[in-house]
């Protein structure tokens, strides 16, 4: 039984669709890559779920299950309830993802506290046991810090340790290795692998890097300009890619064993093979 | 810079900023056509009278000789004696302090009431018509200043339904039983809401009027940077932990939002205490305002300097006291 | 979204004309006001004081927005308040403008030693309430149309300079203006040519913003008496008229108060209007 389920979304900005038929699902315990370049709608689809998305962007049709619940159907008052309970969000850019003003500890457990009506020590000794688990030295002591005395490796873990702080059934990570240096992107890599492994959540993997795919994920959905290309296992993608535009997109990507072997870009006649693809589907369901 | 050189340099600076005022001011007057002294006098009087009562207000010596005689009574909080009614400028100064005082706080807390709701709806309903409604409003708020807006409040309040008073601080029947002249303040202590009520209906027109610009201006930047700080990680992170719009409009945003509204505040608020010498006039409320255009008037020269020096005091303290709230307040200053 | 700004520009346009519109029929009032009035404006009648405006019962048609406590007529007072009003806001403005701006310029530019001196100035003005220096000013130098324009130029022009500085020290760190000064031309041409163009749009805003301040100044010392003398027509002393007899006769001050405010607000709209349209050049 999937965990999240989307059925055939459609959003748009005014008149221009963002998300075309998106179905996907990620079944419990399940690490779903979410692939394509910028501008694909990869952050949309998980902004939609947790409802977080620009208010220029309107959904059309479609539905979202989130464990059994309808989320479109219900009231936004329930639905954040919802979100807040049994989904988290792992930001990408772990500088801006944390409250200037206010302390780390706080930041961890507020969501413990107001909305899952924790005691605030009980909370607080969950922060602390959170922040061991991503090897974070001295909890106590980062808990009492602002965010900005902590360096952005240390930010992201603490996001991290935030997002399982009440043991959701699925995380969306949003490019969360993106603003970090390469060094530190391995660490975070490993310990959100780690982390997911451990507490047994879904997680939908949002990026543009289909060597961190192969490192993460299990299954993975490849978008282009808000439509679903191709939906399947890790090692059927790197084996076999199912559409013209993924063994592209794989080709345009550095091997870790041949760092230096020359890519080729996703050549023009394939980008166009796509865009005629979205053009047929938009005329069939009344776009212009 | 550790916070004591600041503080210092602050301080530096402030003296050389009043010392410049006190010249020009002591300057500027003693260049007054018509002759204090004469008016003092009833007609018929001697020179040997006039040269007498001169002598005695130090005004027969050079201007320089003049300052330095002055300066020196300052620095031993002797601003010398008032022409018109021959009592000590400080004493005279102080008990209409307390009235403007008490007319600029209420104005400044009615300007971040007004400002704050404004621009917290704003943001709630950003996009809408409520929205430009508000930046119309704001607008139109802004560009016309004070002086303008206690005329409207006089003729919107004072005349076609007239609810408050337009003039005076206090009803002259009500007997003052108090001790200082922070009626307001002190009428709370003795817990005498009627008086209580009796002046803040005098002072309501006035403040606000004060209060109107200043309120559009915090609306117009506090919605700005909420607006910006609304599209930020945590933001969007507290969304997705269950919270409402209004918790993170007022827990997320609002206090990361508020620092550059506050410093902008503390410099317009000194423009507002500015703005209480014409509003006073303009209600009859008998603060310092009012006192220093009698002075001019009456060409009253220790009286109009020592107000002058005391608005430039005020000035200077309330923005040391600005930049230090912001140190206090900015995580980042404070333990940088 | 898209539409709600769209009407929001749409909107300004409107505001934007309307504030020409208002300031184009003020100048012409206040050149033909001669011809225009219908009353000679100094003229007092007791016999016909306090008549009320057109509409109401009781009225002159002579006198279509009432008359004052003297008998005055209103209107005509208004429209020959104009030419002074105008008179301040053009010169005052313009005046305020060069000196803050040619300030502002030296000091954000040169740096060094005018930078240091022009600054503290503008500190120890910062330290003054404005309206009670521009009314010390007037009792020292007398009333009058001059004394009126220096007591404007004397507390505003800090506004210019502390603004013009500001914009001509980033100007001045921009790389175009260190490749002027590689090619050793006059550091003073470079700010006339190089810097100055650049902060026009800047300076012209604020002219405009200031010329409105510059009629506020000149209404709020006729209210307190110290503007020019006081048989001569201005908004200002008519509305300190009409505020001691409010109670009375209104209109002696609504009317005055509403041109006052137009003005005011045109002026300023006008300001706005214009640095939207400049606002790509200056990004």
């Amino acid at each position: 039984m999937s965990f999240l389920t989307i059925e055939n979304l459609n959003a748009r900005v005014g008149t221009a669709p963002i998300l075309r038929d998106v179905s996907l699902s990620v079944e419990a315990g399940e690490v779903r890559g979410l692939v394509g370049e910028s501008g694909a709608g990869k952050s949309m689809i998980g902004k939609a779920v947790l409802g977080t998305l620009p208010t220029a962007v309107e959904i059309e049709s479609g539905r979202i299950v989130l464990d059994g619940e309808d989320l479109q159907a219900l009231k936004p008052r329930d639905r954040r309830r919802v979100i807040g309970a049994k989904a988290a969000l792992i930001p990408q850019d772990p500088l801006t993802a944390l409250n200037p003003s206010r302390r780390v500890g706080p930041q961890i457990t507020n969501r413990l506290v107001d909305i899952l009506g924790w005691t605030r020590a009980d909370a607080g000794h969950r922060a602390a046991e959170l922040l061991d688990e991503v090897s974070i030295p001295d909890p106590e002591r980062v808990m009492r810090a602002y965010p900005h005395e902590l360096s952005g490796g240390m930010r992201q873990r603490i996001l991290i340790a935030s997002a399982f702080a009440a043991e959701p059934k699925l995380i969306i990570a949003d490019e969360p290795t993106t603003a970090l240096d390469v060094t530190v992107q391995k660490q975070i890599l490993r310990l959100i692998r780690q982390m997911q492994a451990r507490h047994g959540t879904a997680l939908l993997f949002v990026t543009h890097d289909l060597g961190v795919v192969s490192k993460v994920c299990q299954s993975l959905t490849v978008l282009f300009g808000g439509m679903v290309l191709e939906d399947t296992r890790v090692e059927q993608f790197f084996a076999r890619p199912g559409h013209p535009y993924s063994a592209a997109l794989l080709a345009a990507t550095p091997k870790y064993t041949d760092p230096d072997a020359s890519l080729t870009p996703v050549p023009d006649a394939v980008i166009a093979g796509v865009e005629a693809e979205i053009e047929a589907h938009d005329r069939m369901h009344g776009h212009v | 810079m550790t916070l004591i050189r600041r503080i210092l340099l602050r301080l530096l600076t402030t003296a050389i900023t009043l010392f410049g005022v006190a010249v020009i001011v002591f300057f500027v007057i003693r260049v007054v056509p018509g002759n204090p002294v004469a008016m003092m006098l009833p007609p018929g009087a001697t020179d040997d009278d006039i040269a007498r009562l001169k002598a005695l207000y130090g005004l027969d010596k050079t201007i320089p000789e003049q300052f330095l005689i002055w300066l020196g009574g300052v620095l031993h909080g002797d601003f010398g004696t008032s022409i018109t009614t021959r009592q000590p400028v400080l004493s005279l100064v102080l008990s209409r302090l307390p009235a403007t005082i008490e007319l600029s706080i209420m104005a400044l807390v009615i300007a971040m009431i007004i400002g704050g709701a404004l621009a917290l709806t704003g943001t709630r309903k950003r996009g809408t018509k409520v929205e430009g409604t508000i930046d119309v409003t704001n607008g139109v708020a802004l560009s016309v200043p004070d002086f303008l807006w206690g005329l409207v409040l006089i003729l919107l309040f004072g005349v076609l339904w007239p609810i408050f008073h337009i003039s005076g601080r206090i009803s002259p029947s009500i007997d003052l039983p108090f001790s200082t002249n922070f009626y307001l303040f002190e009428s709370v202590l003795r817990l005498r809401f009627d008086i209580w009520a009796d002046l803040v209906s005098h002072m309501f027109m006035p403040s606000l009027a004060l209060a109107i610009p200043l309120a559009a201006i915090i609306a117009q930047l506090l919605k700005q940077s909420l607006k910006e700080t609304m599209h930020l990680d945590y933001v969007t992170l507290a969304r997705t932990k269950g919270y409402d719009e209004n918790h993170v409009i007022t827990r997320e945003a609002l206090p990361n939002a508020v620092l550059p509204t506050l410093t902008l505040i503390g410099v317009q608020f000194t423009f507002l205490i500015g703005g209480t010498v014409i509003i006073e006039r303009l209600f009859s409320y008998e603060g310092l305002g009012n006192m220093a255009i009698d002075a001019v008037i009456n060409r009253d020269l220790p009286l109009i300097q020592g107000i002058v020096i005391l608005f430039a005091l005020i000035f200077t303290a309330v923005n040391l006291v600005v930049d230090l709230t912001y140190a206090a307040l900015n995580p980042r200053l404070r333990n940088g | 979204m898209a539409d709600a700004r769209g009407l929001v520009k749409r909107r300004a346009g409107a505001r934007l004309w309307l504030s020409a519109g208002w300031l184009v029929l003020l100048v012409l009032v206040a050149l033909f006001a001669p011809l225009l009035a219908p009353q000679d404006p100094l003229m007092q009648d007791l016999f016909a004081a306090r008549l009320p405006p057109f509409w109401a019962s009781g009225a002159d048609p002579n006198f279509p927005l009432g008359t004052d406590s003297l008998g005055r007529d209103v209107l005509s007072r208004i429209m020959y308040g104009a030419r002074v009003a105008l008179s301040v806001a053009l010169i005052a403005g313009i005046l305020t403008c060069v000196i803050g701006s040619v300030l502002g310029l030296i000091a954000g530019y040169f740096r060094g030693w005018p930078d240091v001196v022009i600054s503290r100035l503008v500190d120890i003005w910062m330290a003054f309430p404005p309206v009670l220096f521009s009314i010390l000013l007037i009792a020292v130098m007398g009333t009058g149309l001059g004394s009126i324009i220096i007591a404007v130029v004397v507390i505003d022009w800090t506004r210019f300079a502390r603004v013009i500085r500001a914009e001509a020290m980033s100007q001045g760190a921009m790389d175009y203006v260190a490749s002027a000064q590689v090619s050793g031309r006059k550091r003073f041409s470079i700010m006339l040519t190089e810097i100055l163009p650049n902060v026009m749009p800047t300076i012209v805003v604020l002219l405009t913003l200031e010329m409105g301040i510059a009629v506020i100044v000149e209404a709020i010392l006729s209210f307190v008496n110290l503007s020019i003398s006081t048989d001569d027509p201005t908004w200002g002393s008519m509305i300190a008229e009409g505020r001691l007899s409010i109670h009375q006769a209104w209109w002696v001050l609504v009317f005055p108060l509403i041109a006052l405010f137009l003005t005011v607000l045109s002026l300023s709209q006008l300001g706005e209007g214009l640095k939207d349209r400049f606002d790509p050049v200056l990004r």
